[in-house]
């Protein structure tokens, strides 16, 4: 039996809750047309990750996280690069470069990274092995998932939310009319400095994020920030109306008194059971 | 005579019609219609108002089991297909977790019409692509205190082990004190046009 599907319909939020509360042991790979995702979990905790695009080793994790400058990267790569990740770990250790603590803080963090690109993926096949442990040799964490869920939770309601107040990326912005108010003089950060520079009534939002490499929950939130200081339009297009809640209607009952009701139940069981 | 109803409800392409087909000692009056919509194409036909079969239990009771139509355009007739039921069922293909969301809707849908007894129905568990039952439970945010049975509809006993265990409950909740209401046959939204479609 296949723990499978694709994120379009149930998202890594409901996965990870599922591996958790399960308290699953195995790996769940998922796979976008151009990524593929590895998660490790043991017992329902996330023990380890690989972006399918990056072969990071101890070395390079422990560099990105600045435990080591580049020029220790590149000699230990020389001495220790065809060490596996235990083995290196334990060599630095003993070398006194590092201590234990200091090696699972940076991979957790590093895989608890991998795991939170998941949750900006919106499409996406998973399927969950199982049987598959991580790569022999790799330094394993033990990570509740509770926080990773939790703050995954509020990304994605705060995505939810700037998809329905931004729905439509190929709408243009305009200027709002701020008579007096001079953009220099606003405390405005670097994305929203270029992307009023970028408003112009001939160009998308979409095209404003691309040439100003922003992803498109970025551009939303850029957008939505400056909307709320009301420093600029967007003509919304009509939104689909939501269908009106279901009223309970009330029905007309005759009470036929507890040893009727049992009595009727009880026929209707026998009569299934000699079907 | 006396009639009761058990309501079949389930997302789109969850086997209602099968289910109901399985039990119903009369052929299934079948709304069925070929679909036209390319989002919808997983199978050629589905249910376009609701499927009707029907358990003569004797010559003073019969059972009638209404399938709700899946589609969403149809759900204005749930309210209706509602009224007056004992219980019901709700049925979800193990295989498409993309239909788990649109079964946690329904039942709750049904829940708010009327707090009667259900079960959970995991449908084509034969089906290679099958959630296992526990992880189905989790996805489908179901309590331990609900039944979820695995079942393939196609199969009569599956079919009877899902309505016996729906009616345990009923029985169950007699006990506790939480009866149901007999409705009169005039009131249970009945279709006329099939009360005697008797063929086998």
């Amino acid at each position: 039996m296949s723990l499978k599907g694709n994120l379009r319909d149930f998202s890594v939020t409901q996965l990870l809750n599922l591996i958790n509360l399960a308290r699953k042991t195995g790996t769940l790979v998922v796979e976008s047309p151009v990524e593929v995702i590895l998660v490790s979990f043991r017992e329902g905790k996330l023990a380890y990750a690989q972006d399918g695009n990056e072969k990071d080793n101890l070395i390079a994790v422990l560099h990105r996280f600045n435990r080591l400058s580049s020029a220790q990267q590149h000699a230990l790569n020389d001495r220790l690069g065809h060490m596996s990740d235990k083995e290196l770990g334990l060599a630095l250790i003993n070398a006194n470069y590092l201590e234990q603590g200091e090696i699972l803080s940076c991979l957790q963090f590093y895989f608890t990274g991998i795991l939170n690109q998941l949750f900006a993926w919106v499409d996406g096949l998973f399927h969950f092995e199982t049987d598959r442990l991580p790569p022999a040799g790799k330094i394993t964490v033990r990570v509740d998932l509770e926080n990773i869920i939790l703050d995954g939770t509020h990304r994605q309601q705060e995505h939810e939310q700037l998809l329905d107040e931004i729905p439509n990326l190929d709408m243009a912005l305009k200027l709002s009319n701020c008579d007096g108010i001079n953009v220099r003089d606003l405390n405005l950060n670097t994305q929203e400095r270029r992307v009023i520079s970028s408003i112009n009534p001939g160009i998308s939002i979409r095209q404003i994020a691309s040439s100003n490499q922003l992803s498109e929950n970025e551009i939303r939130r850029v957008v939505y920030s400056l909307m709320q200081a009301g420093m600029v339009e967007i003509m919304r297009p009509e939104g689909i109306r939501h269908p009106l809640p279901i009223m309970n209607r009330p029905t007309r009952t005759v009470n036929a008194g507890i040893p009727a009701q049992k009595s009727l139940i009880n026929r209707l069981i026998n009569r299934i059971r000699a079907i | 005579m006396q009639i009761v109803k058990i309501v079949v409800a389930g997302p789109f392409n969850a086997g209602k019609t099968s289910f109901i087909q399985s039990v119903s000692e009369i052929d299934t009056v079948s709304t069925e219609r070929r679909i036209t919509s390319q989002s919808e194409q997983v199978k050629e036909k589905t249910t376009v108002a609701m499927d009707f079969g029907r358990i003569t239990v004797d010559e003073e009771l019969v059972l009638y089991l209404f399938g709700t139509p899946g589609q969403r355009r149809f759900d204005f007739m749930w309210e209706i297909l509602a009224e007056g039921m004992l219980g019901f069922v709700v049925l979800v293909d193990s295989s498409r977790p993309e239909t788990f969301r649109e079964a946690r809707r329904i039942l709750e849908t049904f829940r708010a019409y009327a707090p009667t007894p259900y079960v959970v129905a995991a449908n084509k568990q034969d089906c290679q692509e099958a959630w296992e039952i526990c992880d189905m439970r989790i996805a489908l945010r179901l309590d331990s205190r609900i039944k979820l049975l695995p079942c393939v509809a196609t199969v009569k006993n599956d079919v009877k082990n899902v309505l016996l265990e729906l009616l345990y409950s009923i029985l169950e909740e007699i006990d506790a004190g939480v009866g149901f209401e007999i409705i009169p046959s005039r009131d249970l939204n009945l279709p006329s046009f099939s009360l005697n479609n008797t063929s086998a």
